[in-house]
């Protein structure tokens, strides 16, 4: 806090008689986390281009359902193989609304309006977090509710969703969206993210098989082959250990370091 | 109430903001001005805690602006009007930022009245909004949650004459009911315009500061006569200092010495006014111009 004394510097404007110096509003430094959150949900589907992956997404889920359910072999045609065709393209595109998320403050420059709304800057950052984990429940939803329609309309008929396998196929999207965040963080740019989220996993993916080497660190580092269990909601023993490796290597590790760019970077 | 204390940001060996120090006081519209590159944008930047300063530091109402309770209802900023995500509408880009300040749709309605933007230019995308409306834009968003000080970076600019004389209107009002408004240009005349108080600034220091009526008299005396080379004969002759420019005389003289002499010698004036633009603006260059002297001699 400052002192009551007179300041050093020069006035310029207003007169120096004022009857009082005019004070703070009292309270907590920034603004409750409530409402940034709220801001930062809003902001990820409020542009064109956010609301046009959400749209992409579910027209891409339909159409596979839809396919799956005319050209595909029925008997395979249930409520379970639906929902996983129908997180597919969720896996793909998750990730790309994570990475706009946390890229648009610095390749749209909207951090001069937002980080001057609210300058604690890691709660604006975690506040992007958990709306884009919202985001991928919601969406997850979604596609449950449209794989039941598929298996109503077209699909065997079998309710045979365990409780493994949703909670699996929960965990791998909010592992991936979760991914884009942090790459979205850590590039600050958005093509160099998405690029870095599609391609890095795969050259990781070729070098752990062309090294023989690698092999071994490959299949507890490789986010695609620890996830697959997951999917499967076969998920025993050692998987769990693999899949926390693999995650604190692609999750955690560039959620970390980009975070502490944006609480240190200049805004301009 | 704004204040900056001997605030310093240097990038690596280049001084962008040279210990500045200053007390934007309540009730006034202050211009800070500056050709490009003066450190305007980084002192104002350094002002809401987007760039850690080197050294010194800036309150307002007596915070730094990290400490502040929820700033968007006590500061409105606007850094760079062209800032905005061109994928939103005019009015989500308000609403977005009314959710975090925490005031309602009604105000956004407001804010979009009183810049004078239309219900149909508020559902255009910013994508298709010219400089002027994106200005327009900016400045709701800074008058969103009703702050009591206003910093804004190059607000005139991309405005047209009456945009800036509607700017200066708004401006007054926040200024006439206790508001602190600091704004950068580097145009003089848009300042002039717009401004009460200057603050100017060349290579990162202040060159000087005070009311315009102050400064603009110590640029000088702007005279103009039916017969500008007898009359700059005449006060050439009586001691006073005359520069020619291209519409009169300019003469480092109150305007009392240089109406006496015209009257003694029947010369017809057609102008004897205080200051004047060109006065100011050759003091802007003069002065930034000694600035950058200094600096090439350190």
């Amino acid at each position: 806090m400052t002192t009551t004394s007179h300041s050093p510097a020069p006035a310029v404007g207003g007169s120096a008689d004022a009857p009082t110096a005019p004070t703070p509003l009292d309270g907590r430094p920034g603004v409750p986390f409530a409402r940034t959150f709220r801001a930062e949900l809003r902001k990820m589907v409020d542009t064109r281009a956010g609301r046009w992956m959400v749209i992409v997404m579910a027209a891409v889920a339909v159409l596979i359902l839809a396919g799956f359910v005319i050209w595909g072999p029925a008997e395979d045609a249930s409520f379970r193989g639906l929902l996983q065709l129908a997180t597919l393209p969720l896996a793909m595109l998750l990730p790309i609304i994570g990475i706009m998320a946390a890229t648009a403050e610095w390749s749209q420059r909207t951090g001069l309006v937002t980080f001057v709304l609210e300058p604690r800057r890691g709660r604006v950052v975690l506040a992007k977090a958990l709306a884009a984990l919202v985001l991928a429940v919601v969406v997850l939803a979604a596609a449950v509710a449209a794989a039941a329609v598929a298996n109503l309309v077209g699909g065997n008929g079998e309710w045979d969703l365990t409780a493994a396998i949703g909670g699996g196929v929960l965990l791998a999207l909010l592992v991936y969206v979760l991914q884009g965040v942090a790459f979205g963080l850590l590039f600050l740019n958005t093509p160099v993210a998405i690029v870095s989220v599609l391609v890095l996993p795969t050259v990781w993916s070729i070098a752990t098989m062309a090294v023989s080497s690698l092999e071994e660190a490959g299949r507890w580092l490789n986010l695609d082959l620890v996830t697959q269990p997951l999917f499967e909601g076969e998920m025993a023993g050692q998987d769990w250990a693999r899949l926390a490796t693999a995650c604190a290597v692609w999750v955690l590790l560039p959620l970390a370091v980009g975070t502490y760019r944006v609480l240190r970077r200049e805004v301009k | 109430m704004i204040t900056v204390e001997n605030l310093t940001k240097r990038y690596g060996g280049f001084t962008a903001v040279d210990d500045i120090s200053f007390q934007v006081r309540p009730g006034s519209v202050v211009g800070f001005l500056g050709p490009n590159g003066a450190g305007k944008s980084t002192a104002m930047r350094m002002m809401t805690g987007l760039t850690p300063p080197t050294s010194g530091r800036a309150t307002i109402l007596g915070q730094t602006y990290r400490e502040l309770h929820n700033p968007g209802r006590q500061v409105g900023v606007m850094l760079d009007a062209s800032a905005q995500h061109p994928g939103r509408t005019g009015r989500e880009v308000l609403r977005v930022a009314a959710v975090s300040v925490g005031v309602g749709k009604a105000r956004v309605e407001e804010v979009l009245a009183l810049v004078g933007l239309t219900d149909e230019e508020a559902g255009r995308r910013v994508r298709n909004y010219s400089l002027g409306m994106r200005q327009r834009l900016g400045i709701a968003a800074a008058l969103l949650g009703e702050p009591r000080v206003l910093i804004l970076d190059e607000p005139a600019n991309g405005l047209d004459p009456q945009g800036i004389h509607w700017m200066r209107g708004l401006l007054r009002r926040f200024a006439d009911g206790g508001g602190t408004v600091l704004l950068s240009s580097h145009l003089l005349h848009e300042v002039q315009i717009v401004a009460d108080d200057l603050v100017m600034i060349g290579r990162g220091r202040i060159v000087a500061m005070g009311t315009k009526d102050e400064l603009l008299a110590r640029g000088g005396t702007t005279v103009q006569s039916t017969d500008d080379a007898r009359l700059a004969g005449l006060l050439d002759a009586a001691g006073v200092p005359v520069s020619r420019t291209g519409s009169g005389l300019v003469v480092d003289a109150e305007a009392r010495v240089v109406g006496e002499i015209a009257a003694r010698e029947s010369v017809v004036l057609l102008e004897l006014r205080s200051g004047g633009s060109e006065g100011l603006e050759e003091m802007f260059l003069g002065l930034t111009a000694a600035t950058s002297r200094e600096g090439d001699a350190a």
